[in-house]
C-alpha cells in the first residue's frame, strides 16, 4: 500500500478524503460526496459549463487546457452519442497522483465523470485504467456498482429524468495510450495509435461522437469545484491556474511522496521544506518538474511558482506534476539515456521521426554512455532531438525530444566528459547504491 | 474444465469467465470494445493468450483470429508465451533508478537466478525489467503480477520473494 504523506503546508481538497475509507459509498456519502452531482442534476449544463469556467482549473494530465472551456467546445445537438471519458492510463514517468485518487476516492471519480456528462449532454462514461492498476480497477468495478445500487448511476440519476452509465475499462500496457486519440483507438478496440487532428474529440471522437476526455484527477477536482464553488476554487491558485495540485515529489529527496499544494507553489520550497532537502545533505544538481517529458531545470532556475504559465516561462513545463529531484550523485548522461529508453520503447511506431528518432537517440546515447562517443555525438544527439520536434501527430515525438535538448544544453560539459573513451565519472561513487547495503 | 452455463458454443475458459465474457461484449456500443480486457482477463486465467484463446475471442467478438493478433502484439502486458506463476516485475525508470532501480533488479536476477524476460526451471518466478509502474513517489517499486510493492531494499525484496516461494509450497 503507497505510504500517505501530510505537510502543514498542504491544502487538502482532492486529497481531503484520502486515507478516510472513502471506497465506502456509505463513508463516501457521510464526507459530503454526491452532493456536487445532486446539485448540477439540478441546476443544469449552463451552470456547471460557468462554475467551471469561473474556477481556472485546467487539464491534470499536463496540457494544461482550461476545462470549463473544453466542455464548452461539445456541440449542444449532435446526431452520434457523446461521451465522457476518463483517462486513467497514468504513466507518465515521475506521475503516480491518479495511483492515490483511484485507491483512496475513486467515488469522487464517478460523481465527476456524472458532471462532465450532465455539462456536456453525455449519457455514458467511460474510466480507462491502466492495465497495471488491476487492483484499483478492483476498486472502481466495486464503486460503480455501489453507486448504480443507490441509483446515482443508471436511469433516472438521483430521482431525475436523466439517465448515465459508467463502464470501468482496462487497458493492457502502453505509454502511448494515454493520448487523447490513441486512448480512444483502444477503447475501440485497436492498437492505441494516435488519430489526425482535427477533427478534435470534442467534435469527432469516441464511436465518432463528440468526446470529453479528461485525466482523472481533473474529473476528481470537479465535484469538490462545484462544492466550494469555482471562484472559491480560483481564489486558491495563482493567476490563471486555479486550485491545487498533486505533486508527486520523487528521486533524492527525504521524505517522497504525493502532496497537494497550491498552483504556483514555490518550487524550491517544495523541494527544501515539503520535501525536506535533498537526502544524505547532498547539492541539488537538477529537477525534472513535471515527468520525464519535460524539459530539466537547474539549481538556479527553481526559484519559481509551480504553474502551467510560470513553469512555461523557465523554457519547461508543469506537466503531469511529476517533480523528480536528482542529486550531484546523478551521471545526466545516464539519465538522458534512460529517459530516451523508455520513449524508444513506448513510441508506438505510426510516425516515422518518433519511431526512428527515439531508436537513433538510445543507440547514440548507449554508445556514448559506454565510452564509445565521438565529439559529433554531442551535436547530432541534439539535431536529432530538434528534428523531431513538432513532426509528429502526436505529443510522443516532443516528450522524448525536449528533455534531450535541455539535458545536452545544461550538462553539455557532461556530455563532453564522457569523450576519449573516459570512464563515466559517476560509475564508481558508492552514493550511487544508497539504497542496497 | 466445468461445462459452460452461459453459452452453448463450447468455450476454453471457466464458466465463470464466459459468463463475464457474454456479459462484457454487450456493455459497450460496439462488441470490439470488450477485446482488450478480455486478452487481459483470458491471460489472467490461462497464463499467457493462447493460440484457443485468440481463436474463440475473435469468434465472440465477431473479427478474424489475425486482427486479434495484431492488437495484443502491441500492448505490453499481453503474452503469447507462459511466465512463471509469479512474475516479477522491477521498475527502472527514472524515480526507481534513481532510490536503486537498477541495482534491485540486479540484486533479483541473482536471487533468482534468471535474467530479464526468463523463467526459473520450477517455473515459480519469471523476471522482468518494466517502465514506469506509477509508484514514484515509494520508489524502488516492484510489481509482481498485479501486487505492489513499495520502497524496497535488497532484504525487502528477498523476503517478499520468499513470501511467494512459501505460497508456492516452494
Amino acid at each position: 500500500m503507497p505510504t500517505l504523506v501530510s505537510h502543514p503546508e498542504e491544502v487538502k481538497i482532492v486529497s481531503s478524503r484520502f486515507g478516510k475509507g472513502a471506497t465506502d459509498i456509505e463513508r463516501y456519502l457521510e464526507l459530503d460526496g454526491y452532493q456536487a452531482a445532486r446539485t448540477a442534476v439540478e441546476k443544469g449544463a449552463d451552470w456547471i459549463i460557468a462554475e467551471m469556467k469561473a474556477s481556472g482549473l485546467r487539464g491534470r494530465g499536463g496540457a494544461g487546457f482550461p476545462t470549463g472551456m473544453k466542455w464548452s467546445f461539445v456541440p449542444k445537438q449532435s446526431e452520434k452519442p457523446k461521451y465522457v471519458l476518463v483517462n486513467g492510463d497514468e504513466s507518465e514517468p515521475g506521475t503516480c497522483k491518479d495511483h492515490l485518487i483511484l485507491l483512496h476516492d475513486p467515488h469522487t471519480v464517478i460523481e465527476g465523470t456524472i458532471i462532465a456528462g450532465l455539462a456536456i449532454g453525455a449519457k455514458m462514461g467511460f474510466i480507462y485504467l491502466r492495465g497495471e492498476y488491476r487492483y484499483l480497477l478492483t476498486i472502481m468495478e466495486k464503486a460503480i456498482a455501489d453507486a448504480y445500487a443507490k441509483g446515482f448511476l443508471g436511469k433516472g440519476i438521483f430521482g431525475s429524468q436523466v439517465d448515465f452509465d459508467i463502464i470501468s475499462h482496462t487497458g493492457a500496457g502502453a505509454y502511448e495510450v494515454g493520448e487523447e486519440s490513441a486512448l480512444m483507438e483502444s477503447l475501440e478496440g485497436k492498437r492505441g495509435i494516435p488519430r489526425i487532428k482535427p477533427p478534435f474529440p470534442a467534435v469527432v471522437g469516441l464511436y465518432g461522437g463528440p468526446t470529453v476526455i479528461n485525466n482523472a484527477e481533473t474529473i476528481a477536482t470537479v465535484p469538490h469545484v462545484l462544492r466550494m464553488s469555482g471562484e472559491a476554487y480560483a481564489k486558491i491558485g495563482s493567476e490563471r491556474n486555479g486550485g491545487t495540485r498533486l505533486f508527486c515529489l520523487s528521486g533524492h529527496v527525504e521524505r517522497p511522496g504525493v502532496y497537494e499544494l497550491p498552483m504556483g507553489y514555490n518550487l524550491k520550497k517544495m523541494i527544501y521544506e515539503i520535501g525536506g532537502g535533498i537526502r544524505g545533505g547532498r547539492q541539488l544538481k537538477a529537477v525534472v518538474p513535471g515527468g520525464s517529458s519535460t524539459p530539466v531545470l537547474l539549481p538556479n532556475e527553481i526559484d519559481i511558482g509551480m504553474d502551467f504559465d510560470q513553469v512555461g516561462k523557465a523554457g519547461s513545463m508543469l506537466g503531469s506534476g511529476g517533480v523528480v529531484v536528482l542529486d550531484e550523485t546523478v551521471c545526466m548522461v545516464e539519465f538522458a539515456l534512460r529517459t530516451i529508453k523508455f520513449y524508444q520503447h513506448e513510441s508506438c511506431g505510426w510516425c516515422i521521426p518518433c519511431r526512428e528518432g527515439t531508436d537513433w537517440l538510445k543507440k547514440t546515447l548507449t554508445r556514448f554512455h559506454s565510452g564509445a562517443g565521438v565529439a559529433k555525438d554531442i551535436d547530432n544527439i541534439r539535431y536529432l532531438a530538434e528534428n523531431m520536434l513538432g513532426k509528429t501527430f502526436c505529443p510522443l515525438g516532443d516528450a522524448a525530444a525536449m528533455p534531450t535538448i535541455a539535458f545536452v544544453k545544461k550538462f553539455r560539459q557532461e556530455f563532453e566528459d564522457h569523450l576519449n573513451g573516459k570512464p563515466c565519472a559517476y560509475a564508481k561513487k558508492p552514493a550511487q547504491q544508497p539504497v542496497l547495503v | 474444465m466445468t461445462t459452460p452455463a452461459s453459452i452453448e458454443t463450447p468455450t476454453i475458459f471457466s464458466s465463470a469467465l464466459a459468463a463475464r465474457f457474454d456479459k462484457l461484449v454487450t456493455l459497450y456500443p460496439v462488441r470490439r470494445s470488450a477485446l482488450i480486457p478480455m486478452l487481459l482477463y483470458a491471460q489472467d486465467e490461462l497464463g499467457y493468450i493462447t493460440d484457443a484463446a485468440i481463436e474463440e475471442i475473435a469468434q465472440r467478438i465477431g473479427i478474424t483470429p489475425l486482427e486479434v493478433r495484431n492488437v495484443l502484439s502491441y500492448y505490453s502486458l499481453l503474452r503469447t508465451k507462459p511466465v512463471g506463476k509469479y512474475h516479477v516485475q522491477v521498475c527502472t525508470n527514472i524515480s526507481c533508478m534513481l532510490r536503486g532501480g537498477n541495482e534491485l533488479f540486479e540484486h533479483c536476477k541473482e536471487h533468482l537466478g534468471i535474467g530479464h524476460k526468463e523463467t526459473t526451471p520450477d517455473g515459480v518466478f519469471s523476471l522482468e525489467e518494466v517502465e514506469c509502474i506509477g509508484a514514484c513517489s515509494w520508489a524502488p517499486a516492484v510489481q509482481v503480477n498485479y501486487d505492489f510493492h513499495d520502497n524496497l531494499t535488497a532484504d525487502a525484496v528477498d523476503a517478499v520473494l520468499d513470501q511467494y516461494r512459501k505460497q508456492a509450497g516452494k
